[in-house]
């Protein structure tokens, strides 16, 4: 079963990429434009989100009717459901750390190979704030 | 392709949103879980990693950067911006995606394709966030 489940996370990974280096995803002049509405705004992102909910929505409709998903035991979904600081906290500081230098985490892991050294400690950095809240809030 | 009313940019953002939701479909369908990127990466730096659907998930969105330039043709973006900003802007995506449960990918496409409150709330405020930084940041360097 955990083979089968690597397997499509591969092909998952790589379908994931494919789609933001074709929608343009992987740049952060980009990344950063879209969030430049009074400049020279590229609405671009929203389309991408837009065009992946509007196909992902209703086929998890369907999926979700089934009793388990076809690899696994069941589905893991998030059961947290009350909206607080802490959601808004971490939502502002992602936002402004995309703002910042553009990137958030899946182009920027998309980027990693092009070797750039701001890419690689923007990488780092972020593993590094991860693991620092993990520790500070454990 | 080109016209007044459709650019191929909007095309390209089309059909790769397509893409990132069928990625997103077939790890519900068959491992039932989210994309979400920064979750992942964060599980896979915890200590003493078995190889898992997150590795492969992570090694796949590495190599998909490099095939996809072969077979187009084209070359990686170019970084912007000096190392001090890759430095902070990386800190606060790494604190900030841990506190607030998810980035872009889960909870802006997975989470709200599911009708999650929380992603909805999280994904307004980061987009919010984000637009008052680079908005600043243009004003502040004019």
């Amino acid at each position: 079963m955990n083979i089968v489940q690597q397997i499509v996370g591969l092909i998952a990974g790589l379908i994931f990429g494919v789609g933001l280096s074709f929608a343009g995803m992987t740049d952060p002049e980009v990344l950063r434009a879209f969030l430049n509405p009074l400049g020279d705004w590229n609405d671009s992102l929203m389309f991408v989100m837009g065009s992946a909910i509007a196909v992902t929505a209703p086929a998890y409709y369907f999926i979700f009717k089934r009793e388990k998903p076809i690899f696994s035991d069941s589905f893991q979904i998030s059961e947290l459901k009350q909206i607080d600081k802490k959601l808004i906290f971490g939502g502002v500081l992602f936002g402004v750390g995309w703002g910042v230098y553009g990137l958030c985490p899946g182009p920027a892991i998309v980027q990693l190979l092009s070797f750039q050294m701001e890419i690689i400690i923007f990488v780092l950095a972020m593993i590094l704030g991860m693991i620092i809240t993990e520790k500070v809030s454990a | 392709m080109e016209n007044q009313f459709i650019s191929s940019d909007l095309v390209a953002a089309i059909i790769g949103g397509i893409l990132i939701g069928a990625s997103a479909i077939m790890m519900m369908i068959f491992n039932g879980r989210v994309v979400g990127i920064s979750g992942i990466i964060f599980q896979l730096s915890r200590p003493r990693q078995k190889p898992s659907w997150q590795l492969t998930f992570i090694i796949g969105l590495l190599l998909s950067g490099f095939l996809y330039n072969q077979f187009t043709g084209e070359s990686f973006p170019e970084a912007v911006g000096s190392w001090k900003l890759a430095l902070i802007g990386g800190l606060l995506v790494g604190v900030g995606t841990r506190l607030g449960s998810g980035c872009t990918s889960g909870h802006g496409v997975c989470g709200i394709s599911r009708f999650s409150p929380r992603s909805m709330v999280a994904t307004v405020t980061f987009i919010a966030a984000g637009m008052i930084t680079v908005s600043l940041f243009s004003v502040l360097t004019q």
